[in-house]
């Protein structure tokens, strides 16, 4: 056997069907995940305590991260594992902080509920809009969701009733009488709904209608003789996908303090796409790394395209541009030299070291 | 002694695409616990018949019924809760998935589970319920003797290999009635033995009742209870290997005229002295 997907050190073997089925595959791996998540969960008590080590921007950025994440993951269930490329991520986005800010507002709901409410009504939505994939498939399909981009904000700026016509506020939330308006904890609000989305979909992957999905997506002729409906889990996933959007945007709303009719564009939508083709097509862990990149690069490429002009005096006027191109350039090499993603990258590096100092 | 029960019956399909005639008036039964064959010409029709079964294609004329049970008008994904299972000619597996995941993909009428629960996985049973099928999983990975590449991604296997995941998935549905397309083709000697084998430990040891495209004339005499012969979408023979074999059209048709088989025994025959020549 010369092609090894998964090595694993020597002599780790499973011996039950529950162990094989986990979702890391070594207790390192596992250990790894919980110190992660317990190190993400320490940042805000790091800001309190040490404001130098962790500071508020930093926090801050963590957050929009974790958003961005949750709505990049739902967008691989839709695009990496049932293979539907869909151009209106974003308008399922801002719908989703819309209903939840109506749903506050008007109804006085509490907003930790809100927020997965709004996920619910998102889903709705979704499914609505994912009726076309019941006949439409590949970039027709795409053309469809491209109509439901431009739909939804043509009904954001109409909508008075639901959005104003320009935009509404969205309160932080309160827990049993304390106001979690500060954003380390938001933090936490954010960082809960990101390990439930990421365990929720882990699951889904492993369990019969993820596979299903996977299924459609790679020979949809032989899925269907399996029994699975090819309608049901076409226009299912565009409802689990828009879930994801809805619960993400809400939080997104609340985050920000206000929901502009104006914020949710095509450019985000294809930024979500960026994410999930960075991060790796149909991995969990890679909407998460991708959602960081995207997030990450400008304000890396902005300081990188400052650091340059104060080497070179003369491109002061320019920086601007060459932080645009910067951006450009880095995305273009990423996809050449490892297409497959991020998660990819970090699968090749494991296995490198799985073996150390056998590798080779 | 009761009568067999009639596994499927075929009766007077007819097939057309614009003007071509791909099944022309075809009837045929198969009874429970048969292996029955299907052969004939390149372009015959056999595939098209196999697609009419499974429903990819809807006849213009005749009736199918399994079981008892009128099949034309029911939806393709019905099939695998009737008890329908097939492989497919050209490959036709989930590439990317691992060589268990596709064969859990079989299990999918079976399993309960849906997106909710799915995610809820410890919660909701969802689990309990993966585990369950993942063992009956596992004795048809024994018993097809793909243990080895159970993790690998489907798209990487060899060619025998993924015919016989094929089969697995297939097997996975728990069918009564099994369509096998092609299970031998492009296959070394050694694979169509094992390919042979399998086909007849599923009816044996599963009881299933197997219909089978197969070009292998000596596989389809030595396995098959019955055979029909198509030509040109029409059904021109049927009955035991044996009596299909010595009927004047199928030799016409399909083995060709008695004198041109010996021409081409010894067109055969004509590489084996080459090499001498070569070498001289």
């Amino acid at each position: 056997m010369s092609h090894v997907p998964y090595p694993r050190p020597c002599g780790d073997f499973r011996t039950t069907y529950a162990e094989d089925a986990s979702l890391y595959k070594t207790r390192p791996a596992f250990r790894a995940a919980v110190a992660i998540t317990l190190l993400a969960a320490l940042m805000p008590i790091i800001s309190w305590t040490m404001p130098a080590v962790v500071s508020t921007a930093m926090i801050s950025n963590l957050i929009q991260i974790g958003i961005l994440a949750i709505a990049a993951l739902g967008l691989n269930v839709l695009v990496g594992f049932t293979g539907q490329i869909s151009l209106g991520h974003a308008a399922f986005f801002g719908f989703g902080a819309f209903s939840s800010a109506y749903l506050v507002n008007n109804f006085s709901v509490p907003v930790l509920l809100a927020i997965p409410a709004a996920g619910i009504v998102t889903a709705l939505v979704g499914f609505l809009f994912g009726l076309p994939a019941a006949r439409l498939k590949g970039l027709y399909l795409a053309i469809a969701t491209l109509a439901a981009q431009f739909i939804l904000e043509d009904f954001f700026a109409r909508a008075t009733w639901f959005t104003e016509g320009y935009g509404v506020t969205a309160d932080r939330p309160v827990l049993a009488g304390l106001s979690l308006a500060d954003d380390r904890w938001f933090y936490y609000v954010v960082l809960f709904w990101v390990i439930i989305s990421f365990i929720g979909v882990s699951n889904l992957r492993r369990s019969r209608d993820g596979r299903a999905f996977v299924a459609v997506r790679d020979h949809y002729l032989s899925a269907e003789i399996m029994g699975i409906n090819l309608t049901k889990y076409r226009v299912l996933s565009f409802g689990v996908s828009s879930f994801f959007a809805g619960l993400a945007g809400a939080l997104y709303g609340h985050f920000l303090g206000f929901v502009s009719v104006e914020a949710f564009t095509i450019l985000l939508s294809i930024q979500f796409l960026a994410m999930i083709i960075i991060g790796g097509l149909g991995s969990v862990t890679g909407s998460l790394l991708g959602a960081a990149f995207i997030f990450m690069l400008p304000p890396t490429m902005q300081s990188f395209a400052s650091s340059l002009a104060e080497i070179f005096p003369a491109m002061q006027q320019g920086v601007a541009y060459v932080k645009e191109m910067a951006i450009g350039l880095a995305i273009i090499l990423f996809l050449i030299l490892e297409p497959e993603g991020l998660i990819h990258l970090w699968r090749r590096i494991r296995a490198s070291w799985k073996l150390f100092p056998f590798s080779h | 002694m009761t009568q067999p029960e009639r596994m499927l019956e075929v009766e007077g399909v007819s097939l057309r695409f614009g003007g071509v005639r791909a099944l022309n008036n075809v009837s045929f039964h198969v009874e429970r616990g048969e292996l029955f064959s299907i052969i004939g010409p390149n372009g015959a029709g056999k595939t098209s018949l196999l697609n009419c079964i499974s429903g990819r294609y809807r006849p213009n004329e005749g009736s199918i019924r399994f079981r008892g049970e009128q099949l034309l008008g029911r939806s393709i994904n019905d099939r695998a809760r009737l008890g329908i299972g097939r492989t497919f000619q050209n490959l036709a597996l989930f590439g990317h998935m691992s060589v268990l995941d596709n064969i859990l993909v079989g299990r999918h009428h079976l399993l309960k589970n849906n997106v909710i629960t799915g995610m809820l996985y410890w919660a909701s049973g969802a689990r309990r319920e993966e585990l369950a099928h993942r063992k009956r999983v596992e004795e048809i990975i024994d018993f097809l003797e793909i243990q080895h590449v159970r993790n690998e991604p489907a798209g990487t296997l060899s060619y025998g290999l993924r015919k016989r995941v094929e089969l697995a998935r297939a097997v996975a549905i728990e069918p009564e009635l099994i369509l096998l397309d092609e299970p031998m083709a492009g296959m070394n000697l050694e694979e169509k033995e094992d390919m042979a084998r399998y086909i007849v430990d599923l009816g044996q040891e599963f009881n299933m009742t197997i219909v089978m495209i197969e070009h292998d004339m000596g596989v389809v005499v030595d396995l098959s209870d019955r055979v029909i012969v198509l030509d040109f979408g029409k059904l021109i023979a049927g009955g035991t290997p044996e009596e299909v074999m010595a009927d004047e059209h199928v030799k016409r048709a399909y083995l060709g005229e008695e004198d041109e088989l010996l021409h081409d025994e010894e067109a055969e025959a004509m590489p084996s002295k080459q090499p001498e020549g070569v070498g001289a």
